[in-house]
């Protein structure tokens, strides 16, 4: 609790907005900047949500509906055949089982990426060694290397550690990203006085005591966006565990495109598989998409 | 957390080990020495110790890879069968002279240039409206940002859906029909294809830069509109004047994290038609990309040193059209009209601001 409320009088650090400056008042409103929006505002907006909005919505009317639906211009009415075509999504995956493996894996790939990343951010910001400030240059430097371009020897790698179509085979290559000991250094450079610090070691407290003592309860809301993209990214994932899966042992997003296998394709249930993934998905959506929207706007204030 | 706090402040300098009870360390004022050692050792290596996980896991599945993908493109190298004869560049120079893997490359542009550019004019506009005094300002941005809970193989299969040949009903041609228009092969034909497999890409990222470009905007200071505004211009003015050159830095951000998305375009096109080819991008590779190219080559042909040439290759291409695009959007937008203010005059408007509302306070 302290932490966090000094974080706030130290000043900017890079990752979290700053608070707010009260936006409205004074003089703009003489020229009317200030002026609530009109309705072209809402009416443009309202387009844009509508498109953004409608194939979703359409998938759950094709996959719920009957072949007379797929010919209406734009269908707008769910039909009566949504639990009939999930039946057979279910049927033709292992639909469970690739659910449970990506929660298992973006979990695991969760936590370990904000442990690590948490622990090394904070030696790279507080912590003096030798060769600090090299290191942390090369750890930005191999977030210019894309995931693809070392793909094929890393295949070899788990062929010959025997994980080919095994499930740590997805989750191991990501259990510590630079892009998170990066973001959360730039965190903890500013947020964490020094001085604290130094009271904690006078206090008697070792380097992982004051680490979990000072940094750890500093670091929370960048570690809570850290987490939130980790999860996001290894739930989206696609190309690796496509390579490295097989159709019996999949995540979510593989056994997804895996509906669409062979020469005919049943629309109605390729449609329904997508809604199925996405239906939790868009619950939590609701739950939390508020902290989702301020992760995404404190994270972007990097630029 | 306070309670180290309060430790720190009131400890005398060496009563650490005479402290409460809570530390670490209690007992320890038999063997100084031994105990001096350990912390000395402790404050010396721990950082190590915090760094490494990070350095440990990039030599196994990034550097060790890596190195090892310059190995393998110099070799014959089968997926089944291992390593056969050394090659040296064969590799690259069959790969460079290779019709399909220059199709692959004019197709991940085109797809790009599709994507990239209606995305960020569709996110700038919705993010100045969403800077605007509107009402219900959460639930907008929500539904903004709706299509980026959808993974992109969700988005293909729903836009693989959406979009299909003539005569095969699909929401596109219906709509087509509707106003009147020809029907379009979006598999079959070669753009349309390629507007289809961009439109996913549209589809999912415009309300997430928009919520990007809305946060720069936000944090752009009000007395710059202020002052424009006194001066006569309009919105319009104001937004070419001072929001755009103003999150400048953030829209560069975003044209380079949509070009590093756009150049590795993949789980779009390879589940676009899946029916046709088994997905390597098209009957006559209309929509194969550069990265599926790369899958096909290794997994489906097994040629994994061609693939691993053809991977390095694409890094090169990555490179240098992220270096480009940074030095030409950077240039494009700079060189916005108007009289831009120095970094140290918006620093003082910024001062005075902060020095107002602490007096206000």
């Amino acid at each position: 609790m302290t932490a966090l409320g000094m974080s706030q009088q130290q000043g900017a650090p890079q990752a979290v907005p700053a608070p707010q400056p009260a936006r409205r008042g004074r003089r703009g409103g003489k020229v009317g900047l200030y002026k609530r929006a009109g309705w072209p505002v809402y009416l443009v907006l309202g387009i844009s949500v509508l498109l953004f909005a409608y194939p979703l919505w359409w998938s759950f009317v094709v996959a719920s509906g009957t072949n007379a639906t797929r010919g209406q211009t734009l269908p707008f009415i769910p039909g009566p055949n949504f639990i009939k075509n999930m039946n057979e999504v279910l049927d033709a995956i292992p639909f469970w089982k690739a659910l449970g493996n990506s929660l298992l894996v973006s979990s695991v790939v969760t936590i370990s990426v904000v442990t690590f990343s948490t622990l090394a951010g904070y030696a790279f910001a507080k912590l003096k060694f030798k060769g600090r400030d090299g290191l942390m240059i090369f750890v930005i430097a191999t977030m210019a290397i894309p995931t693809q371009l070392g793909i094929i020897p890393l295949f070899m790698v788990m062929k010959n550690l025997g994980w080919t179509g095994e499930i740590q085979a997805v989750i191991v290559p990501t259990l510590v990203t630079a892009f998170g000991v990066f973001l959360m250094r730039q965190y903890l450079v500013g947020v964490i006085p020094d001085e604290l610090i130094e009271a904690a070691r006078v206090d008697g407290c070792n380097q992982i005591r004051t680490f979990w003592n000072v940094a750890v309860p500093a670091a929370r809301p960048a570690m809570a966006i850290l987490g939130l993209f980790t999860f996001m990214m290894a739930w989206t994932d696609f190309l690796w565990p496509m390579i490295i899966l097989d159709a019996g042992n999949p995540t979510l997003q593989t056994a997804l495109a895996n509906l669409q296998s062979g020469y005919y394709i049943d629309y109605s249930i390729v449609l329904a598989g997508a809604v199925m993934a996405t239906i939790p998905v868009l619950v939590l959506y609701i739950a939390a998409g508020k902290q989702l929207i301020s992760g995404i706007m404190a994270g972007a204030v990097k630029g | 957390m306070s309670s180290t706090l309060d430790k720190g402040l009131n400890a005398s300098p060496g009563g650490a080990v005479a402290g409460s009870g809570e530390g670490a360390f209690q007992g320890g004022r038999s063997t100084p020495t031994w105990r001096q050692r350990l912390s000395r050792f402790d404050l010396k290596a721990s950082p190590y110790l915090y760094i490494s996980p990070f350095f440990l896991l990039f030599a196994l599945v990034g550097l060790f890879p890596l190195v090892y993908t310059f190995y393998v493109a110099m070799y014959d190298w089968d997926l089944l069968s291992g390593k056969e004869s050394f090659v040296g560049l064969e590799n690259f120079s069959t790969a460079l002279t290779d019709g399909t893997f220059w199709n692959s490359i004019e197709n991940t542009i085109s797809i790009f240039a599709l994507s990239t550019f209606p995305q960020l004019l569709g996110a700038l506009v919705i993010a100045a409206l969403l800077d605007q005094q509107i009402r219900a300002k959460t639930a907008w941005r929500m539904g903004v940002l709706l299509p980026y809970v959808v993974t992109p193989v969700a988005v293909a299969l729903i836009f693989s859906s959406i979009f299909r040949n003539a005569g095969d009903s699909s929401l596109a041609n219906n709509i087509l029909d509707a106003i009147g228009l020809d029907q379009v092969e979006w598999k079959r034909d070669r753009l349309p294809s390629h507007i289809a497999i961009a439109s996913m890409v549209n589809w999912r990222w415009t309300g997430y830069n928009a919520l990007i470009l809305l946060s720069a905007m936000q944090a752009v200071p009000r007395e710059l509109y202020e002052a424009a505004a006194i001066d006569g211009a309009g919105p319009v003015r104001r937004f070419f004047s001072v929001t755009l050159p103003n999150v400048r830095p953030t829209l560069l951000f975003v044209i380079v994290t949509a070009t590093v998305y756009g150049l590795q375009i993949f789980a779009e096109p390879r589940l676009y038609d899946v029916a046709n080819a088994g997905g390597i991008g098209g009957a006559e590779r209309q929509f194969q990309t550069t990265v599926l190219y790369l899958w096909e080559m290794a997994f489906f042909r097994r040629n994994l040193g061609r693939a691993s040439a053809v991977a390095l290759l694409l890094f090169v291409l990555i490179v240098s059209i992220g270096l480009v695009n940074f030095f030409i959007s950077k240039r494009l937008v700079a060189g916005d009209e108007g009289p831009k203010l120095t970094r140290a005059e918006r620093r003082a408007i910024k001062r005075a601001a902060e020095a107002r509302k602490a007096v206000a306070r």
